[in-house]
């Protein structure tokens, strides 16, 4: 370990970040209000440049073992800062609407925020580094959530975010209080060699696993998604239901691998119960539901599930798959919500039924035709990407021995599949009741129309690209060995 | 008398759980605050007593506690902001006035 100046450089991941950051900033205050169009370039390219840096692997331990990178955790972060690309580029037409264009460049900068607090949490070696990370993703994240502060919904939605998440992370920060008692430490690397069979220690996991899944929205903690994800402004729900949620798994993989790793064999089962109840209960949810954001926050309570079958399987592999997954799982829901909003800006800016998008397929025929193939990869239908990822998933549980709990994902995906399907349904085959006509044809313009073709190709060729599992499969073993 | 490590880990875990029970139960929004503000305290009071009594030599638990203060500080904020914007839509913060999203 160096502990000269130049090594505060090997953060680059975060300084990048951090700069970004601060150059939104300024440019917000003093371009001109004439020249605010070109914050959203600004912003995409610097965004795009994160990714590359990030693509970098590295491995770095530094101050004293709080903040380790490695070769892995940077792909990740690069994975999510494409993410957040991608919801920057799908956020023009809503952050140009006039009631929120002012407000551009909070978005920007309390977005980035928040993917710093994430990188700080993928990269932690130390709880208090880790718990510092949580909270910068969720704090901002309120306020983003609340961001359209004339709208009732959204305001509602910011309190019940930031509630809920205090409450969360109430119940983690009393986990890590116990575990620091049995322990005298919070170093990652010295906890996992002082665990002993102890029931406080038992007690401070069950507590953690509480506190995170609450951030991941597993079932029996999933009471604030539905409210949240239909309040907030469409483009942070995008960006809630992947690259947040992405984030907590991976984070989660990391530390149950590396710190709790001698107690697999109880939480190997706590969290197989969960998984079967996050998918079961999140998929009967979604039937019942009209809405379509509502439904899509459900959708994602199951998707969060999968996710964490592949987080249990406490395996390379399983490490692996969680990232596979999370990819192609980040342009297929993005992909979705691209649609959800444009439709809804198109619509004035109000929430749209499953009932509004009938005909949609003889107005929009394009944006209807992409949003089936989205819906089919969420489904996992053969040949698109979604497919491959949950294929992975499952032979990493089963390969784990997991076999009851792939089955009950298994038959889920069935029902994911009808609900999915409904959506297209109401699109191609129904037509709208009397006297209502179907959503008007148009064009969507713009950097979405960017996000709309990159997900479009992610969704059709992310799963035949064997070279991309392989890659993670290779980083997930140095990863888990180191 | 002496006060060992249990009287002080007592009261911490009924704070806690008095939190618990608030944040279910309370009817204001600013009550539901205070309900957590008492579940965070509860936290740092355990680290603050862990450190003294199990680890005196060195200084983590205490550390922790700082940042926990610190970072509940930010949060309050945070939440007392948004709250003021449901007070200004809706000219009340119970919540029963919250119930326009279904939850």
């Amino acid at each position: 370990m160096n502990n000269n100046i130049f090594a505060v450089l090997s953060l680059h991941a975060e300084l990048w970040l951090m700069m970004v950051i601060l150059v939104v900033l300024l440019a917000d205050l003093f371009m001109g209000s004439l020249r605010k169009c070109w914050l959203h370039p600004l912003v995409c390219v610097l965004m795009a440049a994160q990714v590359i840096i990030n693509l970098t692997p590295d491995t770095r331990m530094l101050f004293g073992g709080m903040y380790i990178n490695t070769p892995f955790m940077s792909i990740v972060k690069s994975v999510l800062s494409a993410g957040t690309l991608l919801v920057f580029l799908q956020s023009d037409r809503w952050l140009s609407r006039p009631d929120t264009h002012f407000k551009r460049g909070e978005f920007y900068v309390l977005t980035l925020c928040t993917l710093l607090g994430m990188f700080f949490m993928l990269t932690a070696g130390h709880f208090l580094l880790f718990y510092l990370g949580l909270e910068l993703a969720s704090i901002p994240m309120a306020c983003i959530v609340a961001l359209d502060k004339y709208r009732h919904d959204s305001a509602e939605a910011g309190a019940k975010f930031i509630l809920s998440s205090m409450f969360s992370s109430a119940f983690l920060l009393y986990g890590l209080s116990f575990l620091y008692g049995s322990c005298g430490t919070l170093y990652m690397a010295d906890v996992s060699g002082l665990l002993s069979d102890s029931a406080m220690a038992k007690f401070a996991l069950a507590l953690f696993i509480a506190g995170i899944a609450f951030k991941m929205s597993l079932v029996p903690f999933h009471l604030w998604t539905a409210d949240v994800y239909q309040g907030a402004p469409t483009t942070v729900t995008a960006y809630l239901s992947v690259i947040s949620k992405g984030a907590a798994a991976v984070a989660l993989a990391g530390i149950l691998y590396h710190v709790f790793g001698a107690y697999v064999s109880d939480w190997g089962y706590a969290l197989s119960a969960l998984v079967m109840l996050t998918i079961t209960v999140g998929n009967l949810m979604a039937l019942l539901q009209n809405d379509m954001k509502r439904f899509m926050a459900f959708s994602s309570i199951s998707q969060a599930g999968y996710l964490l079958l592949g987080v249990m399987t406490n395996s390379p592999q399983g490490i692996a798959s969680v990232v596979f997954y999370l990819i192609i799982y980040i342009v297929a829901n993005i992909g979705v919500f691209s649609v959800i909003g444009a439709l809804e800006e198109e619509n004035g800016g109000n929430a749209l039924q499953r009932e509004d998008y009938r005909g949609l397929y003889r107005t929009n025929p394009r944006l209807a035709f992409f949003m089936t193939l989205c819906l089919f990869s969420l489904a996992g239908i053969p040949p698109f990407a979604g497919f491959f990822s949950k294929f992975f998933i499952f032979s990493a549980a089963a390969g784990a021995g997991w076999w009851i709990t792939v089955f009950v994902a298994l038959v889920n995906t069935v029902v994911s599949l009808y609900y999915y399907l409904m959506v297209v349904k109401a699109m191609y085959i129904e037509t709208p009741d009397e006297g209502k006509s179907p959503l008007p044809a148009f064009r969507v313009g713009g950097t979405s129309r960017i996000c709309m073709w990159l997900c479009f190709a992610g969704v059709c060729v992310l799963g035949l690209l064997s070279v991309i599992y392989e890659g993670l499969f290779h980083w997930a073993t140095g990863f888990c060995a180191g | 008398m002496e006060l060992n490590l249990l009287y002080y880990l007592v009261p911490g875990t009924v704070m806690m759980f008095c939190g618990v029970y608030g944040f279910f139960t309370r009817r204001s929004l600013l009550a539901v605050l205070l309900s957590v503000e008492l579940m965070l305290n509860a936290v740092n009071i355990n680290f603050a007593v862990f450190n003294r009594f199990l680890f005196p030599d060195a200084l983590e638990g205490h550390f922790f506690s700082l940042f926990g203060i610190a970072i509940s500080a930010a949060e309050t904020a945070v939440a007392i902001a948004i709250m003021i914007n449901v007070y200004r839509n809706l000219n009340g913060i119970n919540t029963d006035d919250i119930r326009k999203l279904k939850g």
